[in-house]
């Protein structure tokens, strides 16, 4: 191998020699730093080994596996409804969307009606849920820009407010276990229909502030636009789906393209942004939120005043046909894809997630490559990963 | 309808807040009013009083040695006039971060709505920071393996000290109430500030950390970059009073403009408030806060230079940093806003030293406000902005105050 390359991967899978060793095999400006699975802005365990000329990124390797849970494995022990709170701990920050990801491939498999209610209350959970998540990533974000006030405001103000209202609904804040095979598992409680209603038009004034002090902010926009750029042809090849995508001004969003549940009802526009920088997966988020406002508004408008909140499932012993089913569904962070193989028994067969997250990360190591430092952290933050779906 | 047993609280909109806490707020405002009356009135009553009583107790001691039929051989006073100021200096330097890190709490607090400390010492937290401090004081020191113990060790000795030396010619309130009398005062506390560099840069390259060695050197630049627009911007403040003493610079700031606004240095039109503005700026740089926090930039480096200290050495960089803070909203009082002098002589009733940390506690405020609001820039920019923005504009205001200054010549 020539004086000055360091293949890391491999280096790493023969258990190879430690970091001090690897350096001097570095040329001597550059050094390799490793970045987690402990820093404060890897988001979780996510371990990233960076050689750098100077502040310069020259590779980037990210590494996983810390938070491997074998979720997928342990669903083959679990019956149906068992493994719904096992989804919740995927990606833990929309929580619903994967209940509801999971519960709609198994009610594919069976066959199941969805009562209207139940189908609007999954979709006001959802898009609350959405909501959540990209709160915690403007928060988040700008945390790793350096801005730490807008972190409280959207993550201790507008996102308490919505876990408020999951805790009324279902007595959960982060792993709801809302959404069952059939419906949802509790009814609206008095009055959250009004104090959902009431959020929706909080929150559409709460974005012109974080609009004031955190998007528009020179420093902010300094710092994130043209940075990390993922283009069209690239986040494409990359099978990069979400938020990130539609930054890089691809307007797909499942809920558009191919709705599910009720989508098809309701007026809203897809988010879309052109240049695949930082600034535009942050802004397309902000955009969903306004978007998600806008569904919230309707679906708590048209919510059926009364009605069944669970389809007609047997209650224990669920056996779902022999076969197999594919869901998917915009989760916060992408197409969050469910493909299930059922062998008539209590418990399925096989069980496979698409998590986004693992999906968007890989496109890390191409776009980290010519950054500096700081904006590996930026790039990182923007990419919006939770590592709990990452790893399984 | 479900009906849990999870008693929830509806969400908290701010424009709702009940009237009973609105009436509560209201309160604490008056209470705290009355409160700060008799403060202010006792501060206004000793007046110059305490540095007097110095003097008296010189001349008093001298009297009672006369009566005993001795005399007080002179150089023991000469040590003590020597040994008081910087007591006084050191004592000041334990209690004003002690102070300025609570306040920096409650204001952080404040304006990210939360309440910040609320339990030590009773009073909104008030001994939360002398808990902090004890508990440093009982952490384990830990040397990581491989650091160069000697540079780790002296490091942080070698942040603080200049910081503590920089406030020997800063006039507290008056001319003389400055622990020393130098003519070079201002070239002073801008040369020894720049000592600290050192020990950042120990501190970086002795933790054996990669962390550590970006964040010191960040530092470094950065500090060295930052030192030449803000002294830059400092010298129309030194053209037009003609000194460089400190003492001498508040002085030139004295009397009234048409007997309203006061001659300070900020209210010279345009060239005052341009330097002003760039000192301000490159000053929140030198102490290496947000905006210009890349030295320790959490989010990228952990903690940068000083990731790898721990107890009482991790403090000390943070009492140095405060004190730097301290220092750089002192020298904005003294050199713009008048030291120690009134807004307007009839206040004067306040004292010189009063209306000094009231005007040096409104600038911390707005390093505080700066910090709490803005992201962090990126290192390239950040020199780009200080080479390409800060200095030019700097030198464009020398030439601005030299043409007014001949003008008025």
């Amino acid at each position: 191998m020539p004086q000055g390359t360091v293949n890391l991967t491999a280096d790493k899978l023969a258990g190879g020699p430690s970091f001090e060793t690897k350096m001097e095999r570095l040329s001597e400006h550059e050094m390799l730093l490793n970045m987690g699975p402990q820093h404060p802005s890897t988001h979780g365990v996510l371990r990233v080994v960076l050689r750098l000329d100077g502040e310069v990124v020259t590779q980037a390797v990210p590494d996983l596996g810390y938070l491997h849970r074998g979720v997928e494995k342990l669903a083959e022990n679990r019956t149906y409804p068992q493994f719904i709170i096992l989804t919740d701990r995927d990606d833990y920050l929309c929580a619903m969307l994967n209940n509801w990801s999971y519960c709609m491939a198994v009610e594919k498999l069976m066959k199941v009606e969805i009562p209207e209610r139940a189908d609007t209350l999954r979709i006001i959970a959802g898009e609350l849920n959405r909501i959540a998540s990209h709160l915690l990533f403007i928060g988040t974000f700008g945390i790793d820009i350096g801005a730490f006030t807008p972190f409280l405001y959207a993550f201790g103000r507008e996102r308490e407010m919505i876990l408020d209202l999951f805790e009324q609904l279902c007595g959960a804040r982060i792993t709801y276990n809302y959404v069952r095979i059939g419906g949802v598992s509790n009814d609206v409680p008095e009055g959250w229909i009004e104090k959902a209603k009431k959020f929706v038009q909080h929150m559409k004034g709460c974005l012109k502030e974080y609009d004031n002090l955190l998007s528009y902010n020179p420093i902010f926009m300094d710092r994130t636009k043209g940075i990390g750029v993922l283009s069209k042809e690239k986040a494409i090849s990359y099978g990069i789906t979400g938020p990130n995508l539609r930054a890089s001004g691809v307007p797909l969003d499942l809920r558009k393209q191919a709705p599910y549940g009720l989508y098809s009802k309701f007026q809203f526009d897809v988010a879309v942004r052109q240049n695949g920088d930082c600034w535009d997966r942050y802004m397309v988020r902000r955009d969903e939120i306004e978007q998600s406002c806008r569904i919230l508004e309707q679906a708590l408008e048209t919510f059926p005043a009364a009605g069944e909140i669970l389809g007609k499932v047997p209650r224990a012993n669920l056996r779902p046909p022999a076969g197999e089913a594919y869901s998917q569904l915009e989760g916060a962070r992408g197409w969050l894809g469910v493909y299930l193989v059922s062998d008539g028994g209590l418990t399925p067969y096989r069980l496979h997630v698409r998590a986004p997250s693992f999906i968007n990360l890989a496109a890390l190591q191409e776009i980290l490559v010519g950054w500096k430092v700081a904006d590996v952290v930026a790039i990182l933050g923007s990419i919006d990963i939770v590592l709990g779906e990452v790893d399984r | 309808m479900a009906k849990g047993p999870w008693a929830v609280t509806g969400p908290w909109v701010p424009s709702q807040t009940p009237a009973a806490l609105r009436r509560r707020y209201f309160m604490s405002f008056v209470v705290l009013g009355v409160l700060l009356l008799p403060i202010v009135g006792l501060v206004a009553y000793l007046g110059d009083r305490p540095w007097r009583l110095i003097e008296d107790v010189f001349a008093l001691s001298n009297k009672a040695a006369a009566l005993a039929g001795f005399q007080i051989p002179a150089w023991h006073l000469d040590v003590l006039a020597t040994v008081l100021p910087f007591v006084f200096v050191i004592v000041l330097m334990q209690v004003a971060p002690i102070f300025l890190v609570w306040w920096e709490m409650k204001i952080a607090a404040h304006i990210q709505i939360r309440m910040g400390p609320m339990w030590v010492g009773r009073f909104h937290g008030a001994l939360q920071t002398i808990a902090d401090g004890i508990k440093l004081l009982l952490k384990e020191d830990i040397v990581p393996r491989g650091a160069d113990r000697k540079l780790h060790f002296w490091a942080p000795v070698i942040v603080v000290a200049p910081a503590y030396v920089c406030f020997a010619p800063i006039p507290f309130g008056k001319t003389g109430f400055a622990p020393i009398h130098l003519d070079v005062g201002l070239l002073f506390v801008l040369g020894v500030s720049g000592l600290s560099v050192i020990g950042l840069l120990m501190a970086g390259w002795g933790s054996n950390s990669k962390y550590s060695v970006l964040g010191g050197l960040r530092a470094a630049a950065q500090m060295v970059s930052y030192e030449i627009p803000r002294v830059i911007a400092l010298v129309p403040v030194v053209m037009w009073a003609g000194t460089l003493s400190l003492g001498g610079i508040m002085d030139a700031q004295a009397g009234l403009w048409h007997g309203v606004l006061p001659r300070w240095f900020i209210f010279y039109p345009v060239v005052g408030q341009i330097a002003f503005i760039i000192y301000l700026i490159s000053s929140i740089a030198e102490t290496n806060r947000t905006p210009f926090d890349l030295a320790e930039a959490e989010s990228e480096l952990t903690s940068g230079f000083h990731t790898e200290y721990s107890g009482m050495k991790w403090a000390m960089f943070f009492m140095a940093e405060y004190a730097y803070m301290f220092l750089a909203c002192a020298l904005g009082a003294v050199l713009f806003l008048g030291g120690g002098a009134p807004i307007h002589p009839s206040l004067s009733f306040i004292p010189s030293y009063a209306w000094f940390f009231l005007k040096v506690f409104a600038l911390v405020f707005v390093f505080i406000w700066v910090r709490w609001t803005y992201p962090r820039m990126r290192v390239d920019r950040l020199m780009e902005f200080c080479w390409k923005f800060l200095l030019p504009w700097a030198l464009v205001n020398v030439a601005l105050a030299g043409f007014v200054f001949l003008m008025r010549s």
